[in-house]
């Protein structure tokens, strides 16, 4: 598969483009994109697509990782309820990802850049609704930035030593 | 001069309980006293930094460094220890994850200074006078080390041999310890000297946890008279020995309490909350968002409590830092 590229075409005003790290399920919301694709669907490319084997297989690590590693936004896809291939695993992704959502958001991380969405194989037009609005609000809100910033002190041994 | 191998001790942002911890190896003080020197102690013993600074590079065997780095201070002795000894060792959960002290990365050093110095409600500051890093006084310069935004775990400062885990470090585990150090039989470094299991693993509790748990609703300790036999997890107490590191002598679970994460998470495991809080919610019988969002809500501090001890050591380290303008 090829490298993914910058949208260089669209880029906004100061050349910042969100990048979304997408966790999409085998049977349901990957095959949703490609359909979006062979049927040559036009919608937001900031999305770096990861394919696992179901929505309950995203481990919240994952999240963690591609937002402590430069993602503005993650988005997780999965089956409806009721259509998970292994019965349950959706379930289980959404009670992972409400607690996850109550930590990061205790960590000042917006509600609006981690998402979960139930997209079946046929609804491209879904997946691209919400491609393009995820990309949209991220776009808002600006990037994530979680660098911790250094911190400088003047150096101590500038100041006078007291001896007491 | 004796040929005894030389080991320091060195606190940062710390309570002061990992002293105690080696104050509690008892008698067993007296091995590593007649196994090795002690150069440098400053809660039991005379030595300044300046005799540290006089030292060759490299000629401690070993520092135990506990507490989390939250000042220039302990940032600059932090560099001084690992330039002086051979083996830096992160002592105690501040050091080894940020511990407690890193839940203050929730905020900063100016929401910090205001609830301390000015808003606490037994705080009398009329003056509003706040700390500062040098301050003129009678002619004189008077000096305090800079507070930094973000408490940091010794190993986001300068790099770490080994990691002593615990809040504080059991006696069993710290004699394994300095005995693994003194042998010479050095394990690879970043080794963590415990072992590397799930407490869950050896828990006197095991046989009555259930295969497939089922929880409905979470309890804080106070909420129930937890039964002392039984599986902690299972009654609904957010126990994580499930995802944390073993070697505890399982002090919490033999006095009845959940397990709090104190000695980090085992080798397998990046993020030591992010994976407790996924095994949590797949545990729980909850399907659909309404009962989802009931059940969470009897967790009401998921950050104080998967994030006890590691949030400073975690993938994400700390709330997001606003933007000064």
């Amino acid at each position: 598969m090829p490298e993914p590229t910058e949208n260089l075409q669209e880029s906004t005003a100061n050349g910042w483009e969100p990048k979304i790290v997408a966790f999409f399920c085998n049977w349901c919301t990957y095959l949703a994109a490609d359909l979006a694709g062979t049927s040559r669907m036009k919608y937001a490319p900031n999305a770096r697509v990861i394919r696992v084997m179901c929505s309950g297989r995203v481990d919240p690590q994952f999240v963690m990782e591609a937002l402590a590693r430069g993602a503005d936004g993650v988005l997780v896809g999965g089956c409806h309820f009721g259509d998970c291939h292994y019965q349950a695993g959706n379930h289980k992704a959404l009670r992972r990802f409400r607690l996850l959502q109550r930590v990061l958001m205790g960590l000042g991380i917006e509600e609006e850049r981690i998402r979960l969405e139930w997209i079946s194989a046929a609804e491209a037009d879904k997946l691209r609704d919400v491609m393009n609005e995820m990309v949209a609000q991220i776009k808002a809100l600006g990037p994530l930035d979680l660098e911790v910033p250094a911190e400088g002190f003047p150096e101590l041994a500038d100041v006078e030593e007291v001896t007491a | 001069m004796s040929e005894k191998p030389k080991v320091a001790f060195y606190w940062c942002s710390s309570c002061g309980g990992c002293e105690e911890a080696v104050v509690d190896l008892a008698e067993g003080i007296l091995d590593v006293v007649a196994a090795a020197d002690i150069v440098f102690w400053p809660v039991a013993m005379d030595f300044k930094k300046a005799d540290v600074e006089a030292m060759e590079d490299g000629s401690i065997l070993a520092a135990f460094v506990n507490g989390a780095i939250r000042t220039t201070e302990q940032e600059e002795m932090a560099h001084l220890l690992r330039r002086k000894a051979k083996v830096l060792v992160a002592f105690g959960s501040c050091a080894h994850q940020g511990g407690i002290p890193g839940l203050a990365n929730l905020w900063d050093r100016q929401a910090i200074f205001e609830s301390s110095y000015l808003t606490g409600p037994s705080t009398v500051n009329p003056e509003g006078t706040l700390p500062a890093t040098a301050l003129p006084h009678n002619g004189d310069v008077v000096t305090l080390p800079g507070f930094y935004d973000t408490v940091r775990a010794l190993d986001q400062v300068t790099s770490v041999d080994y990691y002593i885990p615990g809040c504080a470090p059991t006696p069993n585990i710290i004699a394994g310890a300095v005995q693994t150090l003194l042998s010479g039989d050095l394990p690879p470094a970043g080794t963590v000297l415990a072992p590397d299991k799930a407490l869950c693993e050896d828990c006197p509790r095991i046989d009555t946890k259930p295969q497939d748990l089922s929880i409905e609703r979470f309890y804080r300790p106070y909420e129930i008279l937890a039964d002392e036999s039984t599986c902690l997890l299972a009654q609904g107490l957010l126990c994580m020995g499930s995802g944390t590191r073993s070697g505890c002598s399982h002090l919490c679970i033999n006095g009845n309490m959940p397990c709090s994460g104190c000695f980090g998470p085992t080798s397998k495991v990046r993020d030591h909350g992010g994976k407790y809080l996924s095994a949590i919610a797949s545990l729980m019988s909850a399907m659909d968002e309404e009962a989802i969002q009931k059940a969470l809500d009897t967790i009401p501090d998921p950050i104080g409590t998967f994030y006890r001890y590691g949030l400073a050591g975690s993938l994400l380290r700390r709330r997001k830092m606003t933007p000064v303008a």
